[in-house]
């Protein structure tokens, strides 16, 4: 068997860029007046090229490495657009942070640049053990990240309870493997799709419960979405930033993949337990967003309520009257992976700038926001706008689009859920809103470094790119989507 | 004029978002630039505005004018389809004058009049939209975007009010309007899904899923299931009762300029949506329900009318007004039948410049005196005559004074009323009734009478807010005395949309 080490070229990039941060740190000295942009800018550079040669290398259309185990296709690449560009602006919005208050500076960007390639290579894993490693790599870096602010007595607290609960969830996860692969006889989608259909004993459905478990915890899917509040509260608010962007889009290409490849001829059995999840998971995640009054944990909260929008268009892949891939359904998924990525890293920006240069996570922090810094009240109005499914922003089309997949896919019911949960979460968004426009000021003006403005407006103007001109992004995915095959190849 | 014809209805929709992006770009310390490209921007949608009703052709055959195709998201069959029928024109004309009229009276904002722009052409891009869009998502994108500026707008430049038992923030208003109309928006766009996915057209061309409708792919059950959504998630906006609540109190917290579009025009979104949502694609869904529709009509009118007798605000007087006067413009559609749906139309124009006219003078006695209390202010009519008059021809207009536009309007709806059900249309002459002793007496006691000393030095209208007030009258005296031009336009709307009612 050949294998055409030139395509991996993208992952080697990020593996040997995440090297050389670290051996730049040891090199510059502890004092140097630039140590901190120079590190930046190499990770983020790096990230860059790797970035640039994945969109340039046509090969990338639909070539499988090693037997369907790694996919270099259309599909990992869109991916690789979302993840190693929410990776860029992290380190954009990082600078300002992790210069005024960091001590490991090197480790920091090294640990973005591993998490991002443990992510790329779950979107291009097409089997369960690759797909568990570049798991563990991704959740490895997060845990050290997480850690990273220790002169924060929640961040090490942070960090072990995500270590733990991590840790009890990939035990999980790797049972279910090895169950499956006991059942099956082989780790890789395609291959198992074939053997499952035969297989549903109830050993294989436990299997499979619990790899969608392992699934489920990443996403933060209730009930076990238990360690995303304290996780978001206390970790670094950029890292915060990345672990709600970068592990959630990750574990949505993953799944996506293995549903459309592995549980294809299955889907069936499982589509009821997804819409359940989506709704538990709207339903908990707006309710408890309501009664929050630190800004990290309201939108560690509303996040879970996204991950609900996510099941709702992943509960809808199957088409089950026409027994074939809803491919506008995961399409909208992506397309909302998307817009959430640019949105949710424009939200936690501002709050960490706000954090920043006032110390304040809690709501009356922001009170008058939008008179001491303009922009960062217009970008937290756009983000809160989006994640509620207002337009212009890109909320409201994937949103639209994700609901009226599900509606396509008979599950009217559960739009009716999405919309109420939708309608109830902008209660809590306008109380950010008003705060920032209508509380009085308590203190003078905020001044954000050039980087920073630069950074938020490009992730502003993306979630307005995303809900005026759609169409462009959404071509892009429907070319990646399409390439998952055999699921929608019957799909008209 | 063939390229003027081709762009102006898209134009409608960019100027407004053009001067928001010039806005953002100006800084906000040059006041006097915000203000200049505020004005300007209003009076050329105005030219606009009256070129789409002047260029609309009340003799073609085609029910939509002006037509244009962009293709948006085809994944979905989603095209930004422009294009006016009769109401449509209409209602652009009305926005055109009221939005002119309105960014004239915000010169008078004070505090960071470039934001409050920013936000109020927000605002009026999504209600032109509304208007303008043949396409049912973009229907409801702009809908739902003439929704989202309110909250700041009246949240930061509202006014909050004190009784004597009880205070209204405007931070309550702001809230309450907001969520309400959302809630509603969110029972339309389970509406729109279920219709899009139901016809399995793959596409929201409204004119493509009428024929549908017409077809039969719509059932009957769907219709009588997914109506009811759409009358309420409109009617929340339309003010129909016991869904009102939210109009008065955002209303009086808002500031002038916006009560004006507020009342004046976005109102009218509602009932608008009413009818191209639902009249169009269910009208057997239309049949069943429109008893219904009928009864809470009427009850908007009774109801608004004894409330506003019994407010002593004169903004919740003009806000309850608006809940009573809506009242006819539901009843008429409630009619599906000719006239009724040429008056339900007319008055929402005759009402939309009416009720701007209305809170253009009160915000401008608010200004002057700082107090709205009708048992505080008494005898303004010797110090602000231009004020006094003004405020006296809207308050004809809105008793049904012959000559004015209301008149026209409440007669054609009355008739159809008393042709469809005439015990309710009997109540609804009841409350014009009550309308001509409330407003007669808030004129007699505001503004004749006994003037208290403290009002000796209110200054009148300044020439700004008499031009733009002029600016509202010419259309009120217009269609109560010439009519038929305003109804002619409407002629083809209508009689399409009671063709499924058996015409007549």
């Amino acid at each position: 068997m050949n294998i055409d080490f030139t395509l991996l070229i993208p992952e080697f990039v990020l593996a040997g860029v995440g090297l050389l941060v670290l051996a730049v740190d040891m090199v510059l000295p502890r004092d140097h007046a630039r140590r901190n942009i120079a590190l930046a800018g190499v990770a983020a550079a790096g990230l860059l090229a790797a970035l640039l040669w994945g969109i340039f290398d046509l090969r990338s259309a639909n070539e499988a490495v090693h037997n369907g185990i790694y996919f270099v296709d259309r599909f990992a690449l869109v991916f690789k657009v979302i993840l190693i560009g929410s990776g860029i602006g992290v380190i954009g919005m990082s600078v300002d942070y992790v210069g005024s208050r960091m001590e490991h500076q090197g480790e920091y960007y090294a640990l973005i640049v591993f998490s991002v390639l443990g992510a790329v290579m779950m979107a291009a894993a097409g089997e369960l053990l690759t797909a568990y490693i570049a798991l563990e790599l991704l959740s490895f870096s997060l845990y050290a990240l997480v850690a990273l602010a220790r002169r924060d007595a929640r961040s090490p607290e942070a960090s072990t309870k995500y270590i733990l609960l991590g840790a009890i969830s990939s035990a999980v996860l790797l049972y279910g493997i090895g169950i499956i692969y006991g059942a099956t006889g082989t780790t890789v989608f395609r291959e198992m799709s074939e053997t499952l259909p035969t297989l549903l004993s109830p050993t294989v459905v436990v299997g499979v419960v619990m790899l969608l478990g392992g699934i489920a915890f990443k996403l933060a899917v209730v009930p076990f979405h238990l360690w995303t509040p304290d996780v978001y509260e206390g970790a670094p608010t950029p890292i915060t930033a990345h672990l709600s962007v970068l592990s959630k889009a990750a574990m949505v290409a993953l799944a996506l993949r293995f549903f459309a490849e592995g549980l294809v001829f299955t889907f069936n059995s499982w589509q009821l337990a997804l819409a359940i999840l989506a709704t538990v998971t709207m339903v908990v995640g707006t309710l408890v967003a309501l009664v929050q009054t630190n800004v990290k944990r309201l939108l560690a909260y509303s996040s879970i309520a996204q991950v609900g929008f996510v099941m709702v268009g992943l509960a809808a892949i199957v088409d089950v009257p026409a027994e074939a891939g809803n491919t506008a359904a995961a399409n909208a998924v992506v397309l909302h992976v998307a817009g959430y990525a640019f949105t949710n890293l424009a939200a936690f920006m501002v709050v960490m700038l706000v954090e920043m240069h006032t110390g304040r996570e809690d709501m009356d922090g922001y009170n008058g926001l939008a008179s001491r810094a303009p922009l960062l009240g217009m970008a937290m109005t756009a983000s809160v706008f989006s994640l509620a499914g207002l337009p212009i922003f890109a909320g409201f089309v994937t949103k639209f689009y994700l609901f009226t997949a599900a509606a396509d896919a008979e599950m009217l019911w559960l739009v009716i859920v999405a919309t109420l949960a939708s309608l109830v979460s902008l209660y809590y968004y306008l109380q950010i809103v008003r705060r920032m426009y209508i509380g009085k000021p308590e203190g003078g003006a905020l001044l954000i470094s050039n980087l920073g403005r630069g950074t938020l407006l490009i992730l502003f103007a993306g979630t307005v790119a995303v809900g005026v001109f759609p169409v462009p992004f959404l071509d892009a995915i429907e070319a990646g989507v399409s390439v998952l095959r055999p699921f929608f190849a019957t799909a008209g | 004029m063939d390229y003027a014809d081709r762009h102006v209805l898209e134009s409608l929709i960019y100027l407004p978002m053009i001067a928001v992006v010039v806005l953002l770009l100006i800084p906000g310390r040059h006041r006097e630039v915000v203000r200049y490209v505020g004005v300007t921007t209003g009076l050329l949608l105005l030219v606009g505005s009256v070129y789409v009703f002047w260029s609309f052709d009340p003799n073609s055959e085609a029910l939509y004018q002006l037509q244009r195709t962009y293709s948006w998201l085809p994944q979905l069959g989603i095209d930004l389809r422009l294009g006016v029928d009769g109401i449509g024109a209409l209602m652009v004309l009305l926005t055109g004058i009221v939005s002119a009229t309105a960014a004239i009276i915000a010169l008078t904002v004070d505090r960071e009049p470039k934001p409050y722009y920013i936000l109020l052409y927000l605002l009026i891009t999504g209600v032109y939209g509304t208007f303008v869009s043949t396409d049912l998502f973009f229907l409801f994108f702009f809908y739902e975007l003439a929704v989202v500026p309110m909250y700041l707008l009246i949240g930061v430049w509202g006014s909050s009010s004190t009784f004597p038992t009880f205070s209204r923030t405007k931070e309550y208003g702001a809230m309450k309007l907001t969520l309400m109309l959302v809630a509603g928006s969110v029972l339309v766009w389970i509406a729109i899904i279920a219709i899009y996915v139901t016809a399995g057209l793959d596409t929201f061309d409204i004119a493509a899923l009428k024929d549908a409708a017409t077809d039969g792919a719509l059932s009957g059950t769907f219709q009588r299931i997914f109506f009811p959504l759409v009358m309420v998630g409109f009617g929340v906006l339309a003010g129909l009762w016991p869904f009102h609540t939210w109009s008065p109190d955002g209303h009086v917290a808002a500031p002038t300029s916006v009560s004006m579009l507020h009342a004046g025009v976005l109102m009218k979104l509602g009932a608008f949506g009413i009818i191209r949502v639902g009249l169009t694609l269910m009208p057997s869904g239309a049949e069943d329900w429109a008893l219904l529709l009928f009864i809470l009509a009427t009850a908007n009118v009774i109801y608004g009318a004894m409330s506003a007798m019994a407010q002593t605000d004169l903004k919740y007087v003009v806000g309850y007004s608006s809940v009573s006067h809506m009242g006819y413009v539901l009843m008429g559609i409630a009619t599906l039948e000719t006239l009724g749906l040429s008056g339900a139309s007319l008055q929402m124009f005759s009402h939309g410049v009416m009720t701007a006219l209305f809170f253009l003078v009160v915000g401008a006695i608010y200004e002057r005196a700082h107090t709205r209390d009708t048992m505080v202010l008494n005898g303004l009519a010797s110090r602000m005559g231009l004020a006094t008059a003004f405020f006296v021809i809207a308050g004809l207009t809105s008793l049904g004074l012959p000559g004015l536009s209301g008149f026209v309007s409440e007669l054609l709806v009355f008739i159809g009323a008393f042709r469809t059900q005439p015990i309710l249309g009997v109540l609804g002459v009841i409350g014009a009734a009550i309308t001509a002793v409330y407003i007669l007496r808030l004129i007699a006691r505001v503004f004749f009478g006994e003037r208290s000393r403290e009002w000796n030095q209110l200054p009148d209208l300044s020439r700004k807010e008499s031009l733009a007030a002029a600016m509202l009258v010419v259309p009120i005296l217009l269609v109560g005395i010439y009519p038929l031009p305003f109804l002619r336009v409407l002629d083809n709307a209508v009689a399409a949309l009671v063709a499924p009612f058996g015409g007549a």
